[in-house]
Parts: structure tokens; C-alpha cells; sequence
């Protein structure tokens, strides 16, 4: 039986309903993400593990018990907020030794606790300080020494670094997922950012519209995307529509131009529209791979680590980005270029019946 | 190149422009002849006739009579009627508007009861004492329906007084206390309990303590207040209840008491419980809005 377990979880506010059919296992020590939009779920299914609200229908089980009924208070889940939630009048110490306190903790245990806890955190010497007198980072730290201080079953973090800068938030998330694996805690982490979810988890719950889209490692989920809207929400990726013309052999016809992919075409017959969908980065500029596209460059982006070249497809109705590792010896095309594209059979991915929207929509950008 | 920048040596700073008067001063103006006029002026007068006596002698006889019976117990009287509404307007104001303002009831009821409190804070001084009459006099609207009631309350006293100032001092206390009970997080209150946190602890270690410089400040306002009340008091008992400023009335305008530097010295001791309530207060509030940051 799974660590944590919720079974069937809906949830309704009025008319409206933020989560539908929600079924989850994630086993102990397991750095499970929930990734998705604004308004997709995932904040109100982690609030009903920790208890602020409650399922329609459904139950949340924690190491094979039935929490769904019990008050946030009786539940041993840690949760660190988006906002840190640390109170303003009790120093750092005063934060992180709080639930001991209130649990009635010997002191001298709660004082050895908070030492141990702002040493993982590394901020030994900040124990005096008031949360004002800490940047943002370091607050989320004391944020999640706070919430490891009563050794929850379950950690529940609720996109703790979407305040921070940039640089702060990939230092943050690493030291998040160290002490996540060194204290072996399940945890639970909410996020928009994809990068995050990719980099952090075990495994990671795409959400759309209060629905699971896709449970899978990061590797499953960016590679072989269940849906559209995971294909076009992790990562960057070219949709598009392509007209089967062999199912059995994997062929199809793109913007008028036959291309293949790797495994037979199940989901429509000959004759029939798809969506297809490929990474940026299985494309490269020359005739190399099976597949082989010709177009017209419209733009080149530079991007830091990698070169972005858009090109028009011969119809010009098609776009597709083409993603090359930045070289200060690589050649690019100038716009207007004329180019050939190619790219294997494994990088086609059939995804379903092709969106309605404009080519130009579907070069979509998570 | 201009004359001027051929003065100045290549690389070296540039020449800080002197400090000019600022225009904004002028905007402070008024507000510095206002409280000249009406603050400071005032002060010093009552400071110069407080140590003279009649003939204009320096003295300090006027603080001395200050321990006087009638005096003291004005000073006794004062602190007692303020003290009594400020603690019972700050406690029902702020049960009120926290029961409005997070109790979870509707919405509408914020808005009627802030608008109400606008409106019934700044009803003081002689309209108070009349509706007060009107209501619950001799001859009040109310009056027959209590006295059916079995209670006897009489208009001209310390409790009826209290009763009065209640209807201006906890308006006060929920409109200044709405802000703070406003700044009291949700994430608070469930980070709290996500730590095993009663709501009883919730409120003991983190709600109260965040709320009570605000409370504690704001009750010492409407200690002040009250303490500074006059004519609610005097139109409403003709002027026979003893209270500070009522004394201050008698000693300077009074016909069979009269004695303007025994006025002008409990003036001063006025000015100093108001001075100890403003400062209070200001530290009070700088502590709440550092944890506010």
C-alpha cells in the first residue's frame, strides 16, 4: 500500500470544480510534484492533504490511515506557504520551535531540535532575528525548518520559491531536494514552473482544469508527453496538424511534406488529421535525419545557452522552432535563409485530434 | 567648451548643488501655524498662568491645590470614566469588528457597520448629550419601556456618563482597530494549526500577541479620548458631575469657584496624561508596523 494515498478526490466550490478524480499512490520518501496552470487544482488538492479544506467526495490516506475527516491540526503534515506564513512576532527561533512548543515539548528538546534544524538550514547564527530582519530566501528556509520541526509523515510545499529571484531559486530548490532526500520525508510540491517540477521529482501529476493529465518520472513526461496540453505545457514544443497517410508504417504528410515516425499511427486512419508534436531540440538545420523539412528561416533568437531558429515551412503557413546549442563557432542562417530541417522518427510524437488553432498558436511555450 | 567647464579638472566630481529651501515647505505651513496657534501658544499660556497667582505673582500654589479633595477626586473621577470606556469600548469594539471583519459574516454587514462607526464616533458633545436625554431622560422614548423592565437609571451620573461616552468610544475603537484585524493572515492561522496549534494557541502565541500593540495603543486613544471629553459631560448633567474638565470650567468661568490658575494648572495636568496617551500610543504603533514590514 502507498504512503500517501488519495482515492477519488473531488472537490466543488459552489457550481465550480476545482478538482475531479483525483487518484494518486506516492510511496515513502517520494518527491512527488503537482504541475500545472493558474487555477488547475493543485494548490486545492495540496490543502486538502493538509486539511484547510475538505473533499466533496474522496479520501486522503496517510501510511494506511484515513485522514480525509481529521482537523489540520491532528494530522502530522508539514506545510511550508508560497507566502512563508512565519510569525511576525517570535524570532526565527521562536518560528521553528513553535509546533514543539505548542506539543508540549520539553524545552531543552525544543532548544536541541531548533540548533539541529538552523544548522541544515545553514543559518546557526540567525536564531534571534525576526522573520523582517531575513531576505526572502533565508525566510523560506526558516519557513521549511519550521515545518520540518514536528517530523511530519508528509511535507507539503506550496510554490515555496515562486517569491525569490532566480538565482536564489535554483540554490533554494537544490538544498530543498537535499534535505527532502536526506531526511527521506514524501513529500508534496506545488508548482507552475516546469523546470522546477523536472528537476525536483520523483515523479510529477500534470493538472489542467482540476484533472490529472498525466502521472509520470520527468523523463516519461517530457518525452513521451500522454496529452496535448502536457506536450505543450512542459517544455517547449512544436504542435502541429499532419494528415495520416500509412498507419501501419508510421507515415504522415505535414504541411505537404511526407514525414515518419517511429511507431504505427493507432489513434486515426489513413486519411485522418493528428496532432504531432516535436521537441525543438530533436530538430537540427541539414539533411541528416530521416525526416527532412524544407522552409524558409523567419528568425533567430539567441537564448543563452541555446540559438532559437524559427523557420517557415514551404507552404509558409507552418512554423517550427529548431533549438541549436549555442557555440561561438556555430554558423546560423540569416533570415530569409532558404533550409532544410530534419529530424528522426523517434522525435514524432502522435498525440490526438488536432487542436483548432492557428499554426502559429501552436508553437507553444510553457 | 563653456566657461564653466573649463574651471572643472577632468575625472572630478561634480559640483553638489547647495541646499536650497524647498518648495514642499510650503505646504507645511499651515499645519505649523495651526499648531502654534492652537497647540503650542495655548500650552505656553496655560503653563504661565498655571504658575501665577492673582495678583500675577510667580507661584506654585495652583499645583499644590491640585491634592485639594475636589480636585484630586476630578482628576480620580476622569481617569476612572476613562478608563472604564476605554477598556469596555476597546473590548466590545474590537469583539465587533473582528466578528465582522473575520467572523466570516457577510460582506454588507462590513460596510453598515464601518459607515455607522464614521458617523457615531463623531457624534459627540452637546447632539450626544441631547439624543442621550431625549432617549433615556425623565421624560425619554425609552424610559417607560426600562423603568418596565425593572431598572432605574438615573442620567446625571457616572454610569450614565459611561454609558454615553460607550456610543462614541467604541465606534472609535472599530475603526481604528479594523486595519490591524485586516493584517492578521489566513496563512497565520493555518500554519498554526498545520503545527498542531489549538485555536486557543493560535490566538495565545500568535494573533494576540501581533494584535495587542495595536489594542493596547488604541485603548490609551480612547483613554485619551474620553479623558478629554467636555461637553457631553456638562450638557449632559448640567455640570454637576466632577470631573476634570468640568473643574477647569468652574475654575475659570465659574461664578462661586473661581480661580483661573487652579484652572490653568489642571489644564497642564490634562496636557500631561494626554502627552503620556499621544506618545504611548506613537510607540505602541511604530512596534505594530515594525512587524508589519
Amino acid at each position: 500500500m502507498a504512503f500517501l494515498e488519495l482515492s477519488g478526490i473531488q472537490k466543488r466550490f459552489g457550481e465550480t470544480s476545482a478538482v475531479i478524480d483525483f487518484n494518486l499512490a506516492a510511496e515513502r520518501g517520494e518527491f512527488v510534484s503537482f504541475l500545472g496552470p493558474s487555477g488547475c487544482g493543485k494548490t486545492t488538492t495540496l490543502r486538502m492533504i493538509a486539511g484547510f479544506e475538505q473533499p466533496t467526495a474522496g479520501t486522503v490516506a496517510v501510511d494506511g490511515k484515513d485522514i480525509t475527516r481529521r482537523a489540520p491540526n491532528q494530522r502530522n503534515v508539514g506545510m511550508v506557504f508560497q507566502s512563508y506564513a512565519l510569525f511576525p512576532n517570535m524570532t526565527v527561533a521562536g518560528n521553528v520551535g513553535f509546533g514543539l512548543r505548542v506539543r508540549k515539548q520539553p524545552k531543552d528538546r525544543v532548544a536541541k531540535r531548533v540548533t539541529e534544524l538552523l544548522e541544515l538550514i545553514h543559518l546557526p547564527d540567525k536564531a534571534d532575528r525576526y522573520p523582517y530582519q531575513l531576505s526572502g530566501g533565508q525566510q523560506q528556509r526558516v519557513a521549511l525548518a519550521r515545518a520540518l520541526a514536528i517530523e511530519p509523515q508528509v511535507l507539503l510545499l506550496d510554490e515555496p520559491l515562486s517569491a525569490l529571484d532566480a538565482k536564489i531559486r535554483v540554490i533554494l530548490r537544490n538544498e530543498i531536494r537535499a534535505i527532502q532526500r536526506s531526511l527521506g520525508i514524501t513529500t508534496v510540491y506545488v508548482t507552475h514552473d516546469q523546470e522546477e517540477a523536472l528537476s525536483l521529482s520523483d515523479r510529477i501529476v500534470v493538472m489542467s482544469e482540476g484533472r490529472i493529465e498525466q502521472i509520470g518520472s520527468p523523463f516519461e513526461v517530457y518525452n513521451f508527453p500522454a496529452t496535448s496540453f502536457v506536450a505543450s505545457f512542459v517544455g517547449t514544443l512544436n504542435v502541429m496538424t499532419a494528415r495520416v497517410a500509412g498507419a501501419a508504417e508510421g507515415r504522415l504528410v505535414m504541411d505537404g511534406q511526407p514525414i515518419r515516425a517511429a511507431r504505427p499511427v493507432t489513434i486515426a486512419p489513413d486519411g485522418a488529421n493528428v496532432t504531432i508534436a516535436f521537441r525543438p531540440e530533436m530538430l537540427s538545420m541539414g539533411e541528416a535525419g530521416a525526416n527532412r523539412l524544407r522552409g524558409t528561416v523567419q528568425d533567430v533568437t539567441f537564448l543563452g545557452s541555446i540559438v532559437r531558429i524559427r523557420v517557415h515551412l514551404a507552404s509558409g503557413a507552418t512554423v517550427v522552432s529548431v533549438d541549436t546549442f549555442n557555440d561561438p563557432n556555430l554558423t546560423v542562417p540569416e533570415a530569409g535563409a532558404e533550409v532544410t530541417i530534419s529530424f528522426p522518427p523517434e522525435a514524432v510524437l502522435v498525440l490526438e485530434a488536432p487542436p483548432a488553432a492557428t499554426a502559429e498558436d501552436l508553437i507553444a511555450e510553457a | 567648451m563653456t566657461a564653466a567647464s573649463s574651471l572643472t579638472a577632468p575625472g572630478a566630481p561634480a559640483a553638489r548643488p547647495g541646499r536650497r529651501f524647498g518648495f514642499a515647505w510650503i505646504g507645511v505651513v499651515p499645519f505649523v501655524l495651526f499648531a502654534a496657534g492652537f497647540l503650542v501658544l495655548p500650552t505656553a499660556y496655560l503653563l504661565t498662568g498655571s504658575l501665577q497667582d492673582t495678583h500675577g505673582q510667580v507661584t506654585l500654589q495652583n499645583y499644590a491645590r491640585l491634592s485639594e479633595p475636589n480636585l484630586a477626586s476630578a482628576y480620580a473621577a476622569s481617569i476612572e470614566i476613562s478608563l472604564v470606556t476605554a477598556v469596555g469600548g476597546g473590548i466590545f469594539g474590537f469583539l465587533l469588528a473582528y466578528a465582522v471583519i473575520a467572523g466570516g459574516l457577510p460582506r454588507f454587514l462590513r460596510n453598515a457597520l464601518m459607515t455607522f462607526c464614521g458617523v457615531a464616533s463623531n457624534f459627540a458633545g452637546v447632539p450626544l448629550a441631547l439624543a442621550f436625554t431625549f432617549t433615556l431622560g425623565a421624560s425619554g422614548l425609552l424610559t417607560p419601556l426600562i423603568k418596565s423592565l425593572g431598572i432605574t437609571l438615573n442620567i446625571y451620573s457616572k454610569t450614565a456618563l459611561e454609558l454615553a461616552y460607550m456610543y462614541f468610544q467604541f465606534p472609535l475603537m472599530v475603526l481604528i482597530i479594523a486595519p490591524a484585524i485586516d493584517g492578521l493572515r489566513r496563512d497565520w492561522r493555518e500554519a498554526a494549526e498545520n503545527m498542531g496549534a489549538t485555536s486557543f494557541q493560535y490566538w495565545r502565541y500568535v494573533a494576540f500577541p501581533i494584535l495587542l500593540p495595536s489594542l493596547l495603543g488604541t485603548t490609551i486613544l480612547l483613554f485619551g479620548n474620553a479623558f478629554g471629553a467636555q461637553a457631553t459631560a456638562y450638557e449632559l448633567s448640567g455640570g454637576t458631575i466632577n470631573i476634570v474638565t468640568i473643574a477647569i470650567t468652574r475654575q475659570i468661568r465659574g461664578d462661586v469657584v473661581n480661580d483661573p490658575g487652579v484652572g490653568y494648572a489642571l489644564a497642564m495636568g490634562m496636557v500631561v496624561i494626554m502627552a503620556v496617551s499621544i506618545g504611548a500610543y506613537s510607540l505602541l504603533q511604530r512596534r505594530a508596523e515594525r512587524w508589519r514590514r
